[in-house]
């Protein structure tokens, strides 16, 4: 099953991303010689409105008083505009200090899983015929069915007792959680790679290890983008982790920080709505400048 | 193991005997099981161990503090009994079969208009990847917003809404479903989309030129072809909307009542403020059981359907 949607996966997302590319540059050409489909195109449209309502509603909430707010449904485009209520969130939510805990959290993570996640992929992907090294596949692939549930009670003893119960565990949590759909996701990649390749390189003298960052790990790229997006999104959101590992307030992560904002002033909407505002934008903006990037790397990943 | 592998690593340079036949009963190279053993470990120490730690303690009647003692199999006897189980397994099922239906009949017809030629194709793709990138939570508090607060002004002259669904008994499970989906299908469509794009378009053409119109054609070609797609859509779907959690406590915190507790927030709240440590990891290995049982099943059935066609 793996290698067969391999396959296809590697040569599948290629296509329509080049299109993509090629057409953004003619302008609107593309090569596809159907008419436009207008009834699709009405459906695309109306439905997507579902998507950036929910967003509109956010900014203009976040703009008004909490009068302007009270006399109408919350739609209506506020004037004036109140800009306070971000310098307020950004005070009240100690906003520097959470997406500063969030950004270390999400980059600690994406690093070291890019480093270790390809690293055991590799040796597995390599010796796979062998017995033991099928075992710790398995091994790893059979903990995808496990419910974090299960794991949420013994674990935040399990930190608590070792002090990781901070920034650093959560970055070796997220590493740790994440190797399972990681491997699976290289291990298919790197058994498509040509070993001759890597022959020739030891052939020249090269060590497992210099193989494997001279060689290996510079072909991962399209890999590592995938589970660098994964990786990059879950850490950022996530927000059960950090709800039950993290004990020092001070610690907290932006969901986190949303989540306690919440209860204390759940009747101040027009502050919290900066606040949420000022929660999603990062990743958003983020996701805007790199958009087709992410798409065609997530597909790649996702068909596995 | 250790000891085994330098001599290995000496005498077994994987070029020598590696090009045409490779036999399985080597031992590889030392350098591949340092590689593996340091992950491994972590994995077994934080993954593996609590996962045994919380069987073992499902055994007990340990509260999270304080002393306990060991009560065989009597946690596991008493779950079957507990109402409040009970609804919370019948919430989290029928909430995550709607959810999973929902979510892939408007993730596949969304997919089908994407892969249409339609204008402003790639603008529209970035657009409903949105809900992936944004933090449930977050955005669950501005739906929290919509469906009490604007929804009521909106549609005041229907009593449904009119009334904040929110804290309607019967009624509240559909906000989150709406929450719940809206964000899945960005996930489902990337994939659906991954699936209609390996179908050659010739197909198409000859199927219209034997006069099959767009539903045969669907039923005949574009559904059998992206059957594995559905497959592993219907899977991941259901098994994740059944550990549902972020979108119940952005919007209904598992009121009113306990009307949308699900199985995931009733173990949270049990086991951490409740003093039900033990009870409710006892639950979570029952639910352990159950979501590998159901996805296992699920997927039989479906992959014997696939073959069908």
């Amino acid at each position: 099953m793996t290698t067969s949607t391999t396959t296809a996966g590697q040569a599948e997302p290629v296509l329509p991303d080049r299109t993509r590319r090629r057409s953004r540059r003619r302008g609107t050409a593309d090569d596809d010689p159907r008419p436009i489909n207008w009834w699709a195109t009405a459906l695309v449209a109306v439905c997507s409105l579902t998507v950036l309502v929910p967003l509109y509603l956010a900014v203009v909430v976040a703009l008004k008083t909490p009068e302007q707010l009270a006399s109408g449904t919350g739609f209506e485009w506020p004037s004036p505009v109140r800009w306070d209520n971000f310098g307020e969130a950004w005070e009240r939510t100690r906003f520097p200090q959470a997406l500063t805990n969030t950004a270390l959290i999400t980059v600690g993570s994406v690093v070291l899983t890019l480093l270790t996640s390809s690293v055991v992929a590799y040796a597995i992907a390599r010796n796979l015929h062998r017995r033991f090294f099928k075992g710790v596949y398995f091994y790893l692939l059979a903990a995808l069915f496990i419910p974090f549930p299960i794991i949420m009670l013994p674990l935040v003893k399990q930190t608590a007792f070792l002090g990781l119960d901070n920034q650093a565990g959560l970055i070796v949590l997220y590493t740790i959680y994440g190797l399972s759909l990681n491997i699976f996701i290289y291990t298919a990649y790197i058994r498509s790679i040509p070993i001759e390749l890597e022959e020739a390189a030891r052939v020249d003298g090269a060590s497992t290890w210099r193989v494997f960052w001279q060689v290996i790990f510079p072909l991962l790229t399209p890999m590592n983008a995938t589970v660098g997006i994964l990786t990059c999104v879950w850490a950022w959101n996530d927000f059960i982790m950090p709800l039950v590992v993290l004990t020092e307030p001070g610690s907290r992560t932006l969901p986190l920080a949303q989540y306690v904002f919440q209860g204390q002033f759940n009747t101040d909407y027009t502050v919290a709505f900066a606040s949420y505002l000022m929660a999603m934008a990062p990743l958003l903006l983020v996701y805007v400048f790199s958009q087709r990037w992410v798409i065609s790397g997530v597909t790649r990943g996702s068909i596995k | 193991m250790a000891a085994q592998t330098p001599t290995a690593g000496v005498q077994a340079p994987p070029h020598e005997d590696t090009p045409r036949t490779r036999r399985p009963r080597r031992l590889a190279q030392s350098t591949f099981y340092w590689m593996v053993w340091p992950a491994l470990i972590l994995f077994a120490a934080f993954h593996t161990l609590p996962v045994l730690t919380g069987i073992f303690y499902s055994l007990t009647n340990y509260a999270g503090y304080g002393d306990w003692n060991f009560v065989g199999l009597a946690n596991y006897g008493n779950l079957f009994g507990d109402d409040r189980v009970l609804q919370a397994y019948g919430f989290s099922f029928l909430f995550a079969i709607v959810a999973t239906i929902v979510t892939n009949v408007i993730s596949l017809a969304i997919a089908m208009g994407l892969n249409a030629k339609i204008v402003a194709r790639n603008f529209f793709r970035g657009v409903y990847f949105v809900p992936y990138v944004l933090a449930i939570l977050v955005i669950g508090y501005v739906f929290q917003f919509f469906f009490s607060s604007s929804l009521p002004k909106i549609l005041s002259s229907w009593p449904l809404f009119r009334d904040n669904i929110l804290t309607n008994e019967t009624w509240a499970w559909t906000a989150i479903v709406v929450l719940a989906v809206w964000q899945a299908c960005a996930f489902s469509i990337i994939i659906y989309l991954s699936g209609l794009q390996t179908i050659p378009r010739e197909l198409y053409e000859a199927a219209s030129l034997d006069g099959a119109k767009a539903w045969r054609q669907f039923r005949s070609i574009t559904f059998p072809l992206i059957s594995a797609f559905f497959t592993i859509n219907v899977v991941l779907s259901l098994k994740s909307f059944l550990q549902v959690f972020d979108p119940i406590v952005a919007l209904t915190n598992g009121g009113p009542g306990t009307s949308t507790e699900s199985v995931t927030l009733l173990i949270f709240r049990g086991g951490f403020s409740g003093g039900e440590f033990a009870y409710q990891t006892a639950n979570a290995v029952i639910f352990f059981v159950v979501i590998t049982v159901v996805s296992l099943v699920q997927f039989r059935v479906l992959q014997r359907r696939e073959a069908d066609f």
